[in-house]
């Protein structure tokens, strides 16, 4: 590829990309001068709030709104009916309606909107709205959903209320086992947790009486947005126009089409009058789309060495009430095992069930997390069983650089074994691991991550990011791109990478991002895929207009056209630099002698390699690495948990923004840490599955006092497909985290806590049972049996495959699966 | 967003203003201070005031007169008194454990004291709590938490409470019928509903310290995080010291009082624990006798963060904690 021949052109060779820069749009946010959705208002402007089911499972018999309607101020009450066409974000789960239909599938599921002169008009006419249920059995979680079939939460899915069943297998696993040395199962649990924005969900609709449709929303996924409103609403696409405004905190809570966005758009179309709503922090614990809980089993295989001879996971995900992303986020719990070390059999089977609470879907890591926790823990009790130490276990074997994995995923650069150096060395790990006094211990842990989805949601052949550039005559650069800044910095690196192949100041360009009518389509703010997607459009979009003004300056500087060079606002001839123009000066040469300059780029990542049913999911242009070590202090008498400190190392080969990459990584610790001490999606299960937490207070995260001192290693190891070699840093460092704190939590005071979060109540009860002499330890105790499918049998790269199936994986032919079956 | 109702505010200027006006306004008139519990409640329909009488304007309620303070100073006011810090440190500490700074800089001495109980079944929005058909707190019939019990059962959540109570603080109350003082320990009840002896239109004036003199007190507080959290155990301990040769004490425990908060719906004072101390020096053996004799009746329930067997078993390792504390004060 083009964009190969950046990376390698070595840091020296650049001015701006590298550096660390504030933010383009720091100071704003700082000052409190950015304007989130729920700042936006409109002359006219009404106000919606929905009404929401209190019932976990229930048919809805009827709904009269006659008394609502009446209530002065009033302008109109839409419910199910009105909007009976299904969305959802994946095309193999179109289950969800704006409105209950005819059944409501978790407390808190909309059931009406109300649009009203005031949010408090609105709210007493929600109480006004009358709705008769007719309860259901409940389904209170993924076990309960294996016993009970019946009665179903939705009509379709693969075994009663399971949603998905897969069944994969890359090579013979018992072959695997059978020449293993020693062979270790263990049974892990990951709680729900979700993702806590500070911003809470805002949308404004406008219908203007021209016909057009614009909605404002703090989405991460304007352009997915923008067809679920076409779609439900039945407007041309033409007509709809949707704008991301900056997101106050997102981390894939934003990045379904909802309810609400619909809801305010068709009551806009209503009443002819702008319509808002604004979500309590309650109704975001509703939208949800958070961590799946997951049930996981794995049994591997290993040499005395610790070479692994084979590997088999399993696990059960507890989806909520709809599909969302379910199926992907089923997919990646069994995805990415492979990417660290070298796995030559691996065996995957992942069941999703549906539940009554609210619906689980892709937070930061989405499905990686949870086993990269099993097997991070896992790889730790190998490491001792074989008394290895487990950094040096974690040495050996790794995955080799531009390889295939057993699942056909294609590795690119992979700085693996210099972050593990980097935190060993960093953390005085060899003085302190199995050295520190009781009660205080240190963990390890290894993680990836991918770099964006090898493959859009929907099936198409286009460009996942598409990148418009306009240079104007004074000098101004304005570059366009779907993009959706959410905090992690998607402007400022449009913005550096356009300064730097244009030899700008990164303030000096203009950002319009997210914008369906303005810009072209970026697929979203998701899977960590916009700094290597819209940066490598937009270096395709800059160098063909350095390219077409270097065309135009050459004659007038008298140089080859080879020559000419931009840096410094100016353009000029490397030769002589003192021989040149300003960039103002060399548009107007290009726009006299060429019109309008104006230039586009795109970037469709490479086809995967495996070409199986289901191998959509874990191809990616590029993974990161991170390696992790925490320090732990345990209270023996309490079992509560500290983590004074973390030491971390990330290849993210090459940081556009170093700023933004330190800030990423110390975001995903802090989040890393909250899902590994104590945040959890807690339901009262005998209370109509009520969320026993639904607010800021009770649902427990890290405050500044409970976040730990952190060290972090930026590893830069450039990747052939990366913008300059970059690679993503806002997910991938969350992983290791929470393995690496139960690992020192068994190094502190000797007991397993198989089990985020790793709460002081855990601890206590382990230690309780070390002192009786019973199994140190605290986690799940069985996994369930589960009507798996016949397993769709591919056999690994070094076996002989092909990437395809040898057999299995009926129904290949079907217009299939997840992000979308594209096979290739 | 959750949005308050709305409802008239009065600013009254003198003591008695504010008790005409909560006569004028009836049942659905209320008392307000710093505000922190009382308009969170609001949104979520908790309390229902028509008419909300603002308390901060009165200059006698904002004081603090040697070892009398009044109830409107702020629990940051009342923890950064350098000499209030020094006399009475325990009552400053557990203020200072209060919420977050945004919250202390509100919320009042007094509000804390009249701190709302608490229950993760009735600290639930309107919506939330209608999806269990509401309890006996508010709108509804049952106690979730015990639903054989024909008593309410939310939690004294209060941290400055608990000290007064184990140091003997008395409070002065204002009302219709004139103004009378109750000591702490008979300023509460144990029932989640009617949690407080003090009328609706009696106002908690002032909360009178005992001379700082003979006697040491700590409170000891546990919660999930270092901030914002309320207690689910709060540990006061209180011990007056036997008198001995001149000046000097002698080392053995007079008298004690143990009061536990956040596992009842008062400040549980725990007499059989104070007797295990009583004429001992605070040795490993007294301390353990106490904090088992605490353990015993401390019977948290499932209405707080974190799993009530732990929390039981919590108490035993505070009070420890807290009377170790004390030893090592000496």
């Amino acid at each position: 590829m083009a964009r190969a021949k950046k990376a390698a052109d070595g840091p020296t060779a650049l001015r701006v990309v590298g550096k660390a820069l504030r933010k383009v749009d720091a100071t704003a946010k700082v000052l409190g001068v950015t304007k989130f959705a729920d700042d936006l208002s409109l002359p006219r402007m009404l106000y919606c709030k929905l009404l929401r089911s209190p019932h976990p499972h229930a048919r809805i018999v009827r709904i009269d709104a006659t008394r609502a309607l009446a209530l002065p101020g009033v302008k109109a009450v839409l419910t199910g009916k009105d909007l009976p066409i299904p969305f959802g974000i994946l095309p193999v789960s179109q289950d969800e309606h704006a409105l209950a239909l005819d059944k409501a599938r978790f407390v808190g599921d909309p059931v009406a909107g109300v649009a009203a002169v005031s949010e408090e008009v609105a709210t007493a006419a929600l109480d006004l709205i009358a709705v008769e249920y007719e309860p259901l059995r409940p389904i209170k979680d993924h076990l309960d959903a294996v016993e009970h079939p019946e009665p179903r939460i939705h009509d379709y899915g693969d075994h009663g209320n399971l949603h998905k069943l897969i069944n994969l297998e890359f090579g013979d696993v018992e072959a695997g086992f059978a020449a293993a040395d020693v062979v270790r199962e263990d049974l892990l649990f990951f709680e729900g947790n979700t993702h806590l924005p500070m911003e809470q969900h805002a949308a404004l609709a406008d219908w203007s009486p021209d016909g057009k449709l614009t909605l404002w929303s703090s989405t991460q996924t304007p352009h997915y947005v923008h067809r679920a409103l076409a779609k439900v609403l039945e407007l041309a696409p033409a007509r709809v126009r949707v704008i991301a405004t900056t997101n106050g905190g997102a981390f894939g809570g934003k990045s379904d089409p909802f309810s609400h966005e619909i809801v305010v758009a068709k009551l806009a179309m209503l009443t002819g009058r702008p319509v808002k709503i604004t979500l309590t922090r309650e109704e975001v614990f509703y939208c949800h789309r958070g961590r799946h809980p997951t049930l996981m089993w794995v049994k591997t295989g290993v040499k005395q060495d610790g070479a692994i001879t084979a590997m088999h996971f399993k696990s059960l995900l507890d989806g909520g009430g709809y599909g969302s992303y379910g199926v992907a986020s089923t997919y990646y719990t069994g995805a990415l095992q492979t990417v660290t070390h070298h796995v030559p059999r691996y065996k995957f089977q992942g069941a999703r069930a549906f539940t009554n609470k609210p619906p689980c879907g892709p937070k930061r890591g989405h499905g990686t997390p949870q086993p990269r926790f099993a097997l991070e823990v896992h790889f730790d009790k190998i490491a001792e069983q074989l008394g290895i130490d487990p950094a040096d276990f974690r040495l050996k074997h790794l995955v080799p650089p531009h390889s295939l994995t057993a699942n056909w995923l294609r590795v690119g650069s992979m700085g693996l074994a210099e972050c593990i150096r980097k935190v060993v060395a960093g953390s005085g790990w060899n003085e302190k691991y199995r050295k520190l006094p009781y009660g205080r211990g240190v963990g390890l842990a290894c993680s990836s991550y991918i770099t964006g989805a090898g493959l859009p949601i929907y099936w198409n052949a286009m460009p996942h990011s598409g990148v418009q550039l306009k240079c104007d005559r004074g000098g101004g650069v304005t570059v366009f791109c779907g993009s959706t800044e959410i905090g992690q910095g998607s402007d400022s690196v449009l913005a550096i990478i356009v300064a730097e192949v244009l030899g700008l100041d990164p303030f000096d360009i203009a950002v319009v991002s997210a914008d369906t009518d303005l810009t072209p389509v970026d697929l979203g703010s998701y899977s960590s895929r916009v700094t290597l997607m819209t940066g490598n459009a937009a270096i395709q979009a800059a160098e063909r207009a350095r390219d077409l003004i270097a065309r135009h300056a050459a004659p007038k500087l008298e140089a080859p056209v080879e020559r000419i060079t931009f840096a410094g606002r100016r353009v000029f001839d490397a030769a002589s630099p003192e021989r040149g123009i300003s960039f103002a000066e060399a548009v107007q040469l290009a726009e006299a002698a060429a019109g309008t300059v104006g230039t586009v780029g795109s970037y469709t990542p490479a086809a995967g390699a495996g070409k199986y049913r289901g191998a959509g999911v874990g191809p990616s242009p590029a993974y990161s690495y991170s390696a992790c070590v925490a320090l732990v202090d345990v209270d023996p008498a309490t079992g509560i948990v500290q983590v004074p400190k973390i030491w971390i190392a990330h290849d993210v080969g090459r940081s556009i923004n170093a700023a933004a990459v330190m800030g990423q990584i110390e975001g995903s610790i802090y989040m890393g840490l909250g899902e590994a001490l104590m945040e959890e999606m807690a339901y009262r299960g005998n209370r109509n599955v009520v969320h026993k937490i639904p607010s800021l207070l009770e649902y427990k995260s890290p405050t500044t006092l409970e976040m730990c001192d952190v060290v972090t290693y930026v590893v830069e190891d450039p990747d052939p497909n990366g913008p300059f070699g970059a690679k993503e840093c806002g997910q991938g460092p969350l992983l290791p985290v929470p393995p690496a704190v139960a690992n020192a939590v068994y190094d502190a005071v000797g007991v397993r806590i198989d089990e985020v979060p790793i709460t002081p109540e855990k601890v206590f009860k382990a230690l309780r049972r070390k002192e009786k002499g019973e199994e140190p330890r605290f986690g799940p105790l069985g996994f369930p049996d589960l009507p798996w499918p016949e397993p769709i049998r591919v056999a690994p790269p070094w076996e002989g495959g092909d990437g395809r199936a040898v057999e299995g994986g009926k129904g290949r032919e079907k217009a299939v699966e997840v992000t979308a079956g594209r096979r290739r | 967003m959750l949005r308050l109702p709305s409802f008239k505010y009065l600013q009254p200027r003198t003591l008695k203003e504010a008790v005409a006006m909560k006569a004028d306004a009836g049942p659905e008139g209320m008392y307000v201070a710093g505000g922190t519990d009382l308009y969170p409640n609001m949104k979520r329909r908790h309390q229902e005031p028509r008419t909300v009488i603002s308390l901060m304007g009165l200059k006698e309620l904002r004081k603090l007169d040697g070892w009398t303070v009044g109830t409107c100073l702020t629990l940051s006011e009342l923890s950064d008194v350098p000499t209030f810090r020094q006399s009475h440190r325990a009552v400053a500490h557990a203020a200072e454990l209060v919420s977050t700074p945004l919250l202390r800089n509100m919320g009042t001495l007094g509000g804390n004291l009249c701190l709302d109980t608490r229950c993760n079944y009735y600290d639930q929005t309107y919506e939330w709590r209608k999806a269990i058909d509401f309890c006996m707190k508010k709108d509804g019939h049952i106690c979730w938490v015990a639903p054989s019990s024909p008593r309410c059962w939310a939690v004294s959540s209060s941290d400055v409470a608990p000290v007064a109570v184990a140091i003997g603080a008395e409070f002065r109350l204002v009302g219709p019928q004139g103004e009378r003082v109750v000591p702490a320990g008979r300023f509460y009840h144990n029932d989640g509903i009617n949690y407080l002896t003090k009328q609706p239109d009696e106002i908690l004036v002032e909360v009178r310290l005992p001379a700082p003199d003979g006697w040491d007190a700590v409170y000891h507080k546990l919660r999930r995080r270092g901030s914002f959290d309320f207690p689910v155990l709060g540990v006061a301990a209180w011990v007056k010291w036997e008198p001995g040769n001149g000046n000097r004490e002698t080392g053995r425990v007079a008298e004690a009082r143990i009061v536990l908060g956040g596992v009842a719906s008062w400040p549980q004072e725990i007499p059989e624990a104070a007797a295990a101390l009583r004429g001992c020096e605070l040795g490993d053996d007294a301390i353990a006798r106490a904090a088992a004799a605490a353990y015993r009746p401390a019977k948290p329930l499932d209405n707080t963060d974190f799993d009530l067997s732990w929390r039981k078993q919590m108490t035993r390792v505070h009070v420890t904690r807290a009377l170790e504390e004390l030893r090592g004060r000496r």
